[in-house]
């Protein structure tokens, strides 16, 4: 299972992160935690005419957590509110190209989702649904 | 150097033989629990085929036949701990229910608003969070006796801990999470000597070295069984007989009353008055073979292969480099507990890539989170060993953790 897990998608995003840092008057800013593995993401986005124009992410944890929070903020450029706030795990797995996370490792790969939306539905003035990563 | 008794004992543990992703299946997470050898395999299936029946009231023969195989088994236990009388013998849950049992029972009624509780910063999660549950309801105090970047706790300042208002102490044998190994019987005496009463977590002590509660001395003193080669679901409250007389029972119902009327009840003897309902009857018995199966290879025998065993993994991590050890590093202090870190790889990483070569370890933080904030770090990965051990396991996770490395680097 996990050898493919480790994809070179993966492997690249966690050595080479894009979108690295923070935004400290961005928009939308929402930071989470894994307890359980001690993952860490926040996400930044400056937003302009309802449309994400930049985005980074930071944070510290396992290569799943950093790859697919870099693989996100890639994916969150140029795109409406509405549209990112569509994004689910199904997105997520498939752009990681990974669909054999187990039940102990999926959490690590769906943190910065669920930051993402926590920060955009704050924005937008919306409660977040209860399971913001689905 | 492995001793002539432990050389072919994986063939007696059948999972051990499974090929998993087609690899050898090694094992080193029996901190967490351990794997079965098929004695205790067998007597739960013998059980369940030929005698399966309540026990204490059947008249019939195969409940009578349960009912001693039961018994035996609480002799076992209180005989492997060097109790004074099966009667200390409580069978519970596991670690956690005794601990709970204690904590709703005998300090509910012996603590008051202002005494305090005296733990350590090594603590489970199953010895910190009960204590911490009864402090809010009873207006008590947690104090900790801190532990030093070596994972040892530091002792200079018990006089004064165990003197203010201390009324109990509780406190782990040996660490789950660092190995270390404390000097419980010179922690309990001085407590003793301050009058508070003892609890000690034996966990991570009873299946891996011969422990003698007479000597150790402590008032409570809890562990489980599926740590020890036993069933899960079964294990052990000891305690002084004075100490479980006073105290209330835990769970109220069938087998733990002599006699019941409308309005009223009367508590059953000792031990059964702590045993409310059907127990874990083949629990018991499976744990009372997993003890005979380790008498046979002898707690010292165990112990010692279990030093060697992490002396040969500090030897071999050492030389892999970039790792480093949480907790004392020496094997006279230490149980066959090894945590650590790799580079700045995240243990969940590498127990997922050890994994693909079939190497089960552990990533996490181990129930013991205020610890890992004291090391400073989320999560740690650790290997524990146990009897099926041996040093090729040793060197095919070294191997595994290179693999770690060309990966993730």
């Amino acid at each position: 299972m996990s050898e493919e897990m480790y994809k070179e998608i993966i492997l690249d995003h966690y050595k080479n992160p894009r979108n690295k840092g923070v935004f400290p008057d961005a928009e939308v800013s929402a930071e989470d935690y894994n307890p359980v593995c001690g993952d860490r993401i926040r996400i930044d986005i400056i937003i302009a005419d309802d449309k994400v124009s930049d985005v980074k992410f930071d944070g510290e944890g396992c290569a799943i957590s950093q790859a697919s929070a870099s693989i996100l903020t890639d994916m969150l450029i140029d795109k409406s509110i509405d549209e990112i706030l569509k994004l689910d795990k199904d997105d997520i797995l498939e752009a990681l190209g990974t669909p054999v996370l187990g039940p102990a490792r999926i959490k690590c790969a769906l943190l910065s989702l669920k930051v993402m939306k926590l920060g955009t539905y704050s924005y937008i003035g919306k409660d977040t649904p209860t399971d913001p990563a689905d | 150097m492995t001793s002539d008794a432990f050389l072919n004992i994986k063939n007696d543990f059948p999972i051990l033989s499974r090929l998993i992703k087609g690899k050898e299946f090694i094992y080193l997470d029996s901190a967490a629990t351990t794997q079965k050898p098929n004695s205790v395999i067998n007597s739960i299936t013998h059980y369940y085929k030929n005698y399966n029946s309540n026990i204490h009231r059947g008249i019939y023969s195969i409940s009578i036949e349960a009912t001693e195989h039961y018994e035996n088994a609480r002799t076992n236990v209180s005989n492997f701990i060097h109790a004074k009388s099966p009667n200390e013998i409580i069978f519970t849950r596991n670690t956690t229910e005794a601990i709970n049992l204690v904590a709703n029972t005998w300090a509910t009624k012996n603590l008051q608003k202002g005494d305090s509780i005296i733990l350590t910063e090594m603590e489970h999660h199953s010895n910190l969070v009960p204590w911490q549950i009864i402090a809010k309801k009873l207006g008590l105090n947690l104090e900790f006796i801190p532990v030093n970047n070596d994972g040892i706790l530091i002792l200079d300042n018990l006089d004064e801990l165990f003197s203010k208002t201390g009324k109990f102490l509780a406190i782990t044998h040996v660490s789950n999470v660092l190995g270390t190994v404390n000097p419980i019987k010179e922690i309990i005496a001085k407590a003793h000597d301050f009058g508070l009463v003892t609890l000690v977590d034996a966990a991570q002590s009873v299946p891996h070295m011969p422990v003698d509660v007479s000597s150790i001395n402590s008032d409570f003193f809890v562990f489980s069984g599926h740590k020890m080669l036993g069933p899960s679901g079964i294990g052990i409250l000891h305690a002084r007989q004075e100490l479980l007389q006073n105290m209330d029972p835990f769970l109220y119902g069938g087998d733990m009353i002599s006699s019941v009327s409308l309005r009223d009840a009367k508590w059953n003897d000792l031990p059964w008055k702590f045993e409310a309902g059907t127990p874990n009857i083949v629990g018991a018995i499976g744990l009372g073979k997993a003890i005979d199966y380790l008498n046979h290879l002898d707690m010292n025998n165990i112990r010692k292969h279990e030093q060697n065993l992490l002396s040969y993994a500090l030897e071999r991590l050492n030389e892999l480099g970039d790792i480093h050890v949480f907790g004392p590093k020496n094997p006279e202090i230490s149980g066959g507990v090894l945590s650590f870190s790799y580079s700045n790889f995240h243990p969940h990483d590498i127990a997922s890539i050890l994994d693909t070569e079939s190497i089960a370890i552990r990533a996490g933080h181990h129930c013991a989170q205020p610890l890992m904030e004291k090391l400073g770090v989320p999560a740690t990965t650790r290997a524990s060993f146990y009897i099926y051990n041996d040093e090729s396991d040793i060197d095919k996770l070294v191997h595994g953790l290179e693999k770690v490395r060309s990966v993730l680097s």
